[in-house]
């Protein structure tokens, strides 16, 4: 279960992150502002108010049920992937928008001098870039992720932390239940965290 | 550097731009618009849920309780954990095996372990092997929790920070025949700590957000959880989540904004080394050539 939050939320934090980073830099002014504002918003509100509010507040209140109206584990878990992607979307846009400045200024230059437009530069000379020198930090928000989804026990998915919880309160070797747990997200976090590390140096843009 | 990415509108450019903008806010404002519908529809809107929060008893009650708990947590999570993670951040470049080796794990181990974690098997074990009473034992879980984590997180910074250090700076003092314990402590904390504060400002955002784990999981009565009792008591689920919601986001936009502004005065006064370690950059940092740089002939 925890995997699957991952990665779910993984892919759509990192979806409508680059989305909310292309706002942020785009010539639109409004839109620029949305982004700016979206970000500094969602950055500082715990992701627990954000989960619980998922839960209470767009379930119950604004009826939004993610197709799944009666089956509440599945309701819960994508709730769980709205929330934990709308709060992880603003450290990757954080992340790329670094990224995109670290593209020599030369590079969206020439690319302007060829006749290519906003969207075209973007898409094609920067990003592309970008993305690949962003890939350590990127790691390190995928990592934050895997240890964020324990939040979604707030609202009853059945991933690590409640698991943990149930079992610790059911049996006697707390120390035990324990390390494995830990354990497991070390196996979880490790591995992401060394072959991320050895793709970001491996793709780093030479210059 | 945003205007690098695209030419000085030109009329044609500006006319595209306002039917964007044109476009963008339509969009918003239907999104908005379903909000308002649905929330006046369930009766969200209706001033007698909005009403308790112009009024004293939702906030001497509820919320500045709440709010008191959470920074309470907050700053004892912070007083241990700066001292704790400086031990181990040092300790993690000592010159020893049988220091740094410990430390390095135990600082790995518990910065890849969730908080949450932390917290749910601090408060099973205060449960069983302590006699901490049950109304106590919540804070306690989510203090040692937070300590364990940020001591960790912590640690790294500290040692980022002296690394990030001239090696110059070690080297001379060295050869001025200080100790190494007079080198750690008259000449690279000390730089370090200039060098450290806007990440350690930030690294308190990040403990003040993680209080609110504590508040659902474990009963805590920080600011999440008493707006729980306060929606329960008023029936006004989203308004409460909005000003707790605001009540967070300002906390946190000070503090961020004091650390930006942190960073970006010690940036500007370059005296020392000019190096300043942003928020990013902590974890960015790798440890290749730790051993060694403060090495023999220190006692002379």
């Amino acid at each position: 279960m925890t995997v699957k939050l991952t990665v779910f939320s993984g892919v759509g934090s990192l979806v409508w992150g680059t989305l909310l980073a292309a706002m942020r830099v785009s010539p639109v002014p409004l839109m620029r502002w949305f982004g700016t504002a979206y970000v500094n918003i969602v950055r500082n509100i715990p992701l627990t108010v954000i989960i619980v509010f998922t839960s209470l507040g767009l379930a119950d209140i604004f009826g939004v049920t993610m197709g799944a109206p009666d089956d509440f584990a599945l309701q819960g878990f994508r709730l769980a992937v709205l929330g934990l992607a709308a709060y992880t979307a603003a450290f990757v846009c954080e992340a790329l928008r670094s990224g995109i400045n670290t593209v020599p200024v030369g590079q969206a230059e020439a690319a302007r001098a060829l006749g290519l437009n906003f969207t075209q530069v973007l898409s094609l000379i920067v990003l592309p870039q970008a993305f690949r020198s962003v890939i350590g930090p990127l790691a390190n928000v995928l990592i934050a992720l895997t240890k964020n989804t324990t939040v979604a026990a707030a609202i009853g998915v059945a991933e690590a932390a409640l698991l943990m919880k149930e079992m610790i309160e059911n049996e006697a070797q707390t120390l035990l239940i324990g390390a494995v747990f830990a354990f497991g997200f070390v196996v979880l976090t490790l591995p992401t965290g060394l072959f991320l590390g050895w793709l970001s140096k491996r793709l780093a843009v030479k210059r | 550097m945003t205007s690098v990415l695209y030419d000085a509108p030109g009329p044609r450019a500006k006319r595209r731009n306002v039917i964007l903008s044109v476009v963008f806010i339509a969009a918003l404002a239907l999104v908005l618009w379903w909000v308002y519908r649905t929330m006046d529809d369930k009766g969200q809107l209706d001033w007698a849920l909005w009403k308790p929060f112009t009024e004293s008893e939702a906030w001497t009650t509820y919320l500045l309780p709440g709010l008191v708990d959470t920074l309470k947590a907050a700053a004892l999570s912070m007083v241990i954990a700066l001292p704790l993670g400086a031990i181990l951040g040092i300790a993690r470049m000592s010159d020893h095996k049988w220091v740094r080796v410990p430390a390095s794990v135990v600082v790995e181990f518990f910065r890849a372990i969730p908080v949450l974690l932390l917290m749910l098997f601090a408060n099973e074990f205060f449960a069983r092997s302590t006699d901490v009473t049950s109304a106590d034992r919540p804070l306690y879980a989510v203090v040692t929790g937070l300590v364990l984590y940020n001591a960790s997180v912590l640690a790294e910074v500290v040692r980022a920070g002296i690394l990030s250090l001239p090696k110059g700076q070690g080297e001379a003092a060295q050869a001025i025949g200080l100790r190494k314990s007079q080198i750690m402590s008259n000449i690279l904390l000390p730089q370090a700590v200039t060098v450290m504060l806007p990440a350690i400002v930030s690294q308190l955002v990040v403990i003040v957000k993680d209080t609110a784990l504590g508040g659902v999981m474990l009963g805590f009565t920080e600011l999440l959880n008493s707006r729980g009792t306060l929606a329960a008591n008023y029936a006004n689920v989203v308004p409460s989540f909005i000003v707790v919601a605001v009540i967070f986001i300002v906390l946190n936009f000070l503090l961020t904004s004091f650390a930006s502004w942190l960073e970006g005065r010690l940036r500007r006064s370059k005296r020392g080394t000019g190096a300043v370690l942003g928020a990013e950059d902590v974890d960015d940092l790798n440890a290749a050539e730790v051993g060694g740089t403060f090495g023999t002939g220190a006692d002379k």
